[in-house]
C-alpha cells in the first residue's frame, strides 16, 4: 500500500530501489535485482538457504522486510569472492573438502561460515557446529562442510593475503 | 504473498505511540519481525498499518544501573543479550537462556520486546526472566508502568498490554546474595527447535543446606509460562535432599497444562517437566545435574 525508497550498498555497489512496504529482501534480491545466488528454501527462517549479511550480521532474507536495509551494507553470495575469477579461501575450501553435494544450500552455508569466521577466526569444532546448526543440508553433507570451514580457518594469515 | 500494508517508521517511542493511537486496531507493531513476517506470510495477521520500530534508537541497548539492575531495551536482539558482557558477567543464566533460542540468524533479528509481546508460551526468555523477578517496562496513552514478566502473558499469544501500549524494555534486579540460577531446555528433536519443556530455577542455598529463596518457572507446558508456586512453597526453608527434590518436581509437573503435539504427548511433557525440574534443582545445589 505504501512504497519506499531504499538506498543501500549491495556487494560494494551503491543501489537505490523503490519497494512496496511488504517486499521481503529475498524477493528484492532475486526478483527485482536478478541476484539468484541467494536461494529460497523453507521460506520460514529455518533452513538458512537465504542467508545474507546485513552490516556483517547474518540474517534470513526471507524474514526481513527490504526497507530494513535502507542505509545498510548488504553482502550476498555474489559478493563473497574477492574479485572476478577468484574465490575466497572459504569457497576454495568448500571445493577442496567436499563441502557440497547437490549445492542448493551452499550459498547459505558459505555466507553463514563467512559470518562465523569474521566473528571467530579460529572456532572450535563445537563452536562451528553450533553456529552452522541453522544451515540445513538435505544431502546431509555436514562433515564436508565442517571440514571445509576448519580448513579455511586454518588458512589463518593466508586469508588476509587474499590468496585463493 | 504478504497482503499490502501502509508502513510507518517512527524515529521515537513517542511517535510510535501517536501512530498506535491514530490507527488503533488497524495497526500492528513490528520489532525484529521474525514472528510478524511469518504470521503475515501465512495470512494469520493482515494489518492495514505496520509501525516498524527499527529506527527507534532509544529502545536499543543494554545497561546496568548503580543499584545493579540490568536494563535491556526492547529492541535488543536475542544475540546481543546472549553476547552482552554485562549480561554474561551479572546474569550468566540469562545469557545461556538466550543462546538456546533457535539459530544464530533468528537470534540476530528477533528482539526481547517482540518476543514478550508475541507471548508464545514455548519461548525461552519468559521462564528465565520470571525466576529472575524481571519487570516489563511499558509506555502507553496513560504514561509509563512496569509489569512483572510473570503477569505479562495471560493466555496463548495474549498479554495484559492495553490498547496503544508499547514495551520499551525489561529490567532485571540483581539476584539475592549467594543465589544461583539455571535454565534447562529439553530438545529431543533438533537443537534449533522449540522446547518440549524448559525449566528455569533460581535459589539461595544457605550454609545449612536450606533454601531461604527459591523460584521455579516452566515453559512450553501450558498456555503461558508456568510459575511452580506449590513446588517453591514445598522447598522454601527446607533442607534440600533427594526426597524433597522428588516431591517438589512432582508438584511442578502437577502445575503444568501441556498439549499433545509433535514435541510429545501431554503425558510425556508432564513427565519431562518432573524430570527436568529435578535436574534443575540438583544443578542449583551443585549436585549431579
Amino acid at each position: 500500500m505504501s512504497r519506499h525508497l531504499v538506498t543501500f550498498r549491495l556487494n560494494g555497489a551503491a543501489r537505490e530501489v523503490e519497494v512496496p512496504a511488504e517486499r521481503l529482501l529475498i524477493d528484492l534480491l532475486r526478483e527485482d535485482l536478478a541476484l539468484t545466488g541467494t536461494k529460497e528454501g523453507c521460506s520460514v527462517g529455518v533452513c538458512g538457504a537465504c542467508s545474507v549479511l546485513v552490516d556483517g550480521v547474518l540474517l534470513s532474507s526471507c524474514l526481513l522486510p527490504a526497507i530494513r536495509v535502507d542505509g545498510a551494507d548488504v553482502r550476498t553470495i555474489e559478493g563473497i569472492a574477492p574479485a572476478a575469477g577468484r574465490l575466497s579461501p572459504l569457497q576454495q575450501a568448500f571445493i577442496e573438502h567436499g563441502g557440497f553435494q547437490c549445492g542448493i544450500c551452499t550459498p547459505g552455508q558459505i555466507v553463514a561460515a563467512t559470518a562465523l569466521l569474521a566473528e571467530d577466526p579460529h572456532p572450535s569444532r563445537a563452536a562451528t557446529r553450533h553456529f552452522m546448526m541453522g544451515n540445513l543440508c538435505r544431502c546431509t553433507g555436514y562433515f564436508g562442510i565442517v571440514r571445509a570451514i576448519e580448513a579455511a580457518a586454518g588458512a589463518g594469515d593466508a586469508r588476509e593475503g587474499g590468496t585463493a | 504473498m504478504i497482503a499490502p500494508y501502509e508502513l510507518h517508521a517512527p524515529a521515537t517511542a513517542r511517535e510510535a505511540l501517536e501512530l498506535l493511537a491514530r490507527h488503533g486496531e488497524d495497526a500492528h507493531l513490528m520489532a525484529g519481525g521474525t514472528s510478524l513476517v511469518l504470521l503475515m506470510k501465512q495470512g494469520l495477521v493482515r494489518p492495514a498499518h505496520v509501525v516498524s520500530l527499527h529506527r527507534v534508537g532509544e529502545l536499543r541497548g543494554i545497561t546496568r544501573s548503580a543499584e545493579g539492575w540490568l536494563e535491556i531495551g526492547a529492541l535488543a536482539t536475542h544475540r546481543e543479550i546472549e553476547r552482552s558482557p554485562l549480561v554474561r558477567a551479572h546474569c550468566p543464566m540469562l545469557a545461556e537462556a538466550f543462546a538456546k533460542i533457535a539459530t544464530v540468524r533468528i537470534r540476530n533479528q528477533a528482539t526481547l520486546g517482540g518476543n514478550l509481546a508475541h507471548a508464545d508460551p514455548a519461548q525461552d526468555p519468559p521462564p528465565a526472566l520470571i525466576v529472575l523477578a524481571a519487570e516489563v517496562l511499558v509506555l502507553g496513552p496513560r504514561g509509563a508502568r512496569a509489569i512483572p514478566v510473570e503477569e505479562l502473558s495471560t493466555d496463548i499469544f495474549a498479554t495484559s498490554l492495553g490498547p496503544g501500549e508499547l514495551i520499551v524494555g525489561v529490567r532485571v534486579p540483581p539476584l539475592p546474595a549467594g543465589a544461583r540460577a539455571t535454565y534447562l531446555k529439553y530438545l529431543p528433536r533438533t537443537e534449533d527447535d522449540y522446547a518440549t519443556v524448559s525449566v528455569a530455577a533460581a535459589a539461595v542455598v544457605g550454609p545449612d543446606g536450606t533454601l531461604p529463596h527459591v523460584r521455579i518457572a516452566l515453559g512450553a507446558v501450558g498456555p503461558t509460562p508456568i510459575r511452580a508456586r506449590s513446588a517453591e512453597d514445598a522447598l522454601r526453608g527446607q533442607r534440600l535432599d533427594e526426597r524433597l527434590i522428588a516431591w517438589a518436581a512432582a508438584l511442578a509437573a502437577e502445575a503444568t497444562d501441556p498439549l499433545d503435539d509433535a514435541r510429545g504427548s501431554a503425558g510425556y511433557k508432564r513427565e519431562m517437566a518432573r524430570v527436568f525440574t529435578a535436574r534443575a534443582l540438583r544443578a542449583l545445589t551443585g549436585a549431579r545435574p
